[in-house]
């Protein structure tokens, strides 16, 4: 993992905000800051301006207002073929017409790189994907997962320091996602190359980044590693997007340093841990996770407020065991447990009380 | 048996308005019966004359062809055989109306001979060649139309080039062909880059200009053409302006009407169109992802263009410049309008045989060469570049 505390930033937007027509802005105040070497991803629903932001630190695209720079640089004035980025793009863009030699040596060639040197850089690059026999097809012959993989080395064959990459597994199915999701975090740490990696997978942004930006609406919505995303979300929209989810809507009762106590809309009280509310008689949406629910009544603290639920639905899934119950109005509360020897099996019907630890319940905005 | 039904007015009207006419046009270019059905006998009895030799027909064939044309001018049918022969030899057409008359009177079976009566009759009847046109066109199917399309005759000594001042379809042919092509190449330079910016533009204005594109062709063509009549003439607008800015002294008008340049500039204004909708929507499907591709790999603005946008838009001029050019080698109009005497297609000579000269079988000989040239042109460019790469969208 990157020492974030070495702070001589390599990519850094500041206020970047970007706006096509002059009157929408797609992307709104966006402040971020990169350390060389770091894999960044930036995770968000479509629309949310990924792309955008992509483009505009590659020099397609303008800030309409802010600075972006890079390397300590300002770069809103240098254009796209002198910043030295790697692209890979969702639909590949290798060049149809040149072969998958050419298509490699094609930013050697314009940095007139001799030939022999071109030749071998272009194998190495083919080596390095596990590509190495097929320089001479054309990209038409090539399966999607082949495609993506010459991107991959177009991308990385020019040695550039800072990759860009929108939405590269996007066109692949699941499996060769998942194998290709781990030849690009290793290569990238392998050759120590600085990425921003755009999706809108969170199964993807989790296991590969080192930090991941969550956009929404053109802002940065939480910017933290997988964990702390997972575990600590800011606000009610990382909480929803991140991992599934249980939400629960009241009104902040009352609160005491690190806990709070909040009433929910049909009169129960539980405990939470305040996040983003900061008095009594506020909104709030609280938050928590399937996994940490607790129903076995003997793990819970002795004066921790509990719910009464009620087993809607079971459903084996194997390794978990999931439940959908209905809690304080919610028929679709999730709850998770592992399959382990004294896992209980609840039926539906079956009434319960369920728990947690203040920590793990988040009393985020309303 | 339902799609067949679904698609049969389309058969039908593609059958009728495109195969059959094609097939009669290449029908009429070897067909001469007429000879031999107005003339049976006589063509019949000239069968043992020698045409190479100087000795004139003798009395049975003088008496034959009283036979045949007493027939005829009861038919009406021998100034149209006279029409016809006439594509072959000046002077037979007036010769056969003219004793017309005179042979309506004689009697096949009381009158004979008739050798002298018909050399009194008319000149004609005693010269060699009259009879050697009838015997060498006689022929049911012929390749006389084909040969005169290409400056040759038909005669008893076999194909002959026509006399030097009747030469003028080959040479017609070439300026065609020539014309077409500065017409292509025009139409390729000034369409790129309308169509680049077509393709790249942001839609709201790049509608607009598509508009502009389209306008013309809600204008009539006779109009289009005729205001490059009044623009181009040596009082016309594009004068004036040149001498007004001083570019040319008023004593030096430049002559670009009634000839080849003239000609091209109207074409390559009508055919622009033809040239800018299939290179723009063949652009249009290129991503914007190969040049931004490209250039974050490092490549300049000219390189990305050449090397990798250009390549992927030749499909589309392809497509613009086969359409083009077939058009134009086949315009009529505007050379008509515009191109005086030396800027002509050979369109326009085969509208003269079609509606003046009535030479059908040479304008069908005419058609069909073009059509051949068509194809051929089809085929090498199949073969060169490939057809399945032309993108029409
Ligand atoms: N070239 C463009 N012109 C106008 N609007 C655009 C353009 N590209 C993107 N947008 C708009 O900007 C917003 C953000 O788009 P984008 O950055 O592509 O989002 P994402 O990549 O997160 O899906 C969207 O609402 C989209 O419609
Ligand atoms: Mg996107």
């Amino acid at each position: 993992m990157t020492d974030l505390s070495n702070d001589a930033a390599f990519v850094e937007f500041q206020r970047v905000q970007k706006s096509y027509d002059g009157e929408i802005l797609v992307v709104k105040d966006l402040n971020l800051s990169m350390p060389k070497g770091e894999f960044l991803t930036m995770l968000g629903p479509s629309g949310s301006g990924k792309t955008t932001c992509l483009m505009m630190l590659a020099g397609f695209e303008t800030a309409t207002h802010g600075e972006i720079m890079l390397d300590g640089q300002p770069i809103n004035n240098i254009p796209p073929h002198k910043r030295g980025i790697g692209m890979v793009f969702q639909n590949y863009a290798l060049f149809p017409h040149m072969t998958v030699a050419e298509n490699l040596s094609f930013p050697l060639e314009v940095r007139k790189i001799g030939k022999s040197d071109r030749e071998a850089k272009v194998k190495r690059a083919l080596d390095m994907v596990q590509m190495g026999d097929f320089g001479n097809r054309r990209p038409a012959q090539l399966s999607g997962g082949q495609q993506q993989r010459i991107a991959l080395a177009r991308a990385l064959v020019f040695e550039p320091e800072l990759v860009l990459m929108d939405e590269p597994l996007g066109a692949l199915d699941k499996q060769l996602r998942e194998h290709m999701q781990f030849e690009i975090t290793r290569l990238a740490h392998e050759l120590g190359i600085t990425t921003v990696y755009v999706t809108h997978d969170q199964t993807e942004a989790l296991t590969m980044s080192d930090r991941v930006a969550v956009f929404d609406d053109g802002r940065i919505q939480q910017l933290a590693p997988p964990d702390q995303l997972y575990e600590e979300p800011e606000n009610s929209f990382v909480a929803q997007f991140i991992g599934e989810n249980n939400t629960l809507e009241g009104t902040v009762k009352s609160i005491n340093g690190n806990t709070c106590i909040v009433t929910l809309d049909d009169g129960s009280e539980i405990d939470a841990m305040p996040v983003n509310v900061s008095r009594p008689g506020e909104r709030t949406t609280v938050s928590i996770r399937p996994e940490r629910v607790e129903f076995n009544k003997d793990r819970l603290h002795s004066d921790a407020h509990t719910l009464k639920a009620q087993v809607k639905e079971f459903i084996y899934m194997g390794d978990v065991f999931r439940f959908r119950m209905s809690v304080a109005g919610n028929d679709d509360f999730i709850v998770k447990t592992r399959n382990a020897p004294d896992a209980v099996r609840l039926k539906p019907g079956e009434e319960i009380e369920i728990g947690w630890l203040t920590q793990d319940c988040r009393a985020l905005d309303a | 048996m339902r799609a067949l039904m679904l698609i049969a007015p389309l058969l039908v009207f593609v059958l009728l308005s495109f195969v059959i006419p094609i097939a009669s046009m290449l029908f009429r270019s070897v067909e001469n019966g007429i000879v031999s059905e107005t003339l049976p006998l006589t063509v019949e009895a000239l069968d043992g004359w020698d045409a190479d030799g100087d000795q004139l027909p003798d009395e049975a064939i003088y008496e034959a062809f009283v036979r045949d044309m007493v027939v005829a001018i009861e038919a009406k049918k021998h100034t149209r055989l006279g029409s016809r022969l006439n594509y072959e030899e000046t002077g037979m057409s007036s010769m056969f109306r003219k004793s017309g008359r005179a042979l309506k009177k004689l009697n096949p079976d009381t009158d004979g001979p008739f050798k002298d009566q018909l050399i009194d009759i008319h000149d004609g009847f005693g010269e060699l060649q009259t009879w050697r046109v009838i015997k060498t066109h006689s022929v049911e199917v012929t390749n006389g139309y084909f040969l005169n399309a290409i400056d040759m005759q038909r005669t008893h000594e076999g194909a002959v080039s026509q006399p030097e001042d009747k030469q003028i379809l080959v040479k017609l042919f070439i300026r065609t062909m020539f014309m077409s092509l500065i017409i292509t190449g025009s139409c390729i330079l000034l369409a790129y880059p309308i169509s680049y910016l077509l393709a790249t533009l942001p839609m709201r204005v790049s509608n607009l200009l598509m508009i502009l594109v389209l306008l013309p062709f809600w204008t009539s063509l006779l109009v289009r053409t005729s205001a490059w009549k009044v623009m181009l003439q040596q009082q016309g607008v594009i004068n004036d302006t040149l001498v007004w800015l001083g570019l040319v002294s008023d004593s030096a008008r430049l002559i670009i009407i009634n000839n080849q340049i003239g000609t091209i500039i109207a074409m390559t204004h009508i055919l622009l169109p033809f040239m800018i909708l299939p290179m723009y929507s063949v652009m249009q499907t290129i991503p914007v992802t190969y040049t931004r591709a490209a250039k974050s790999m490092g490549a300049t603005n000219w390189t990305t263009f050449w090397r990798i946008y250009f390549p992927q838009s030749i499909p589309g001029i392809g497509a613009g410049s086969i359409l083009v050019f077939i058009l134009s080698i086949g315009y009529y109009i505007t050379p008509e309008i515009v191109g005086g005497t030396k800027g002509v297609f050979i369109s326009n000579r085969i509208a003269y045989h079609i509606s003046s000269s009535l030479n059908w079988g040479l304008a069908a000989a005419l058609g069909t060469i073009l059509l051949g040239v068509v194809l051929i042109l089809y085929w090498a460019y199949d073969k060169i570049v490939g057809i399945d790469n032309v993108k029409l969208g």
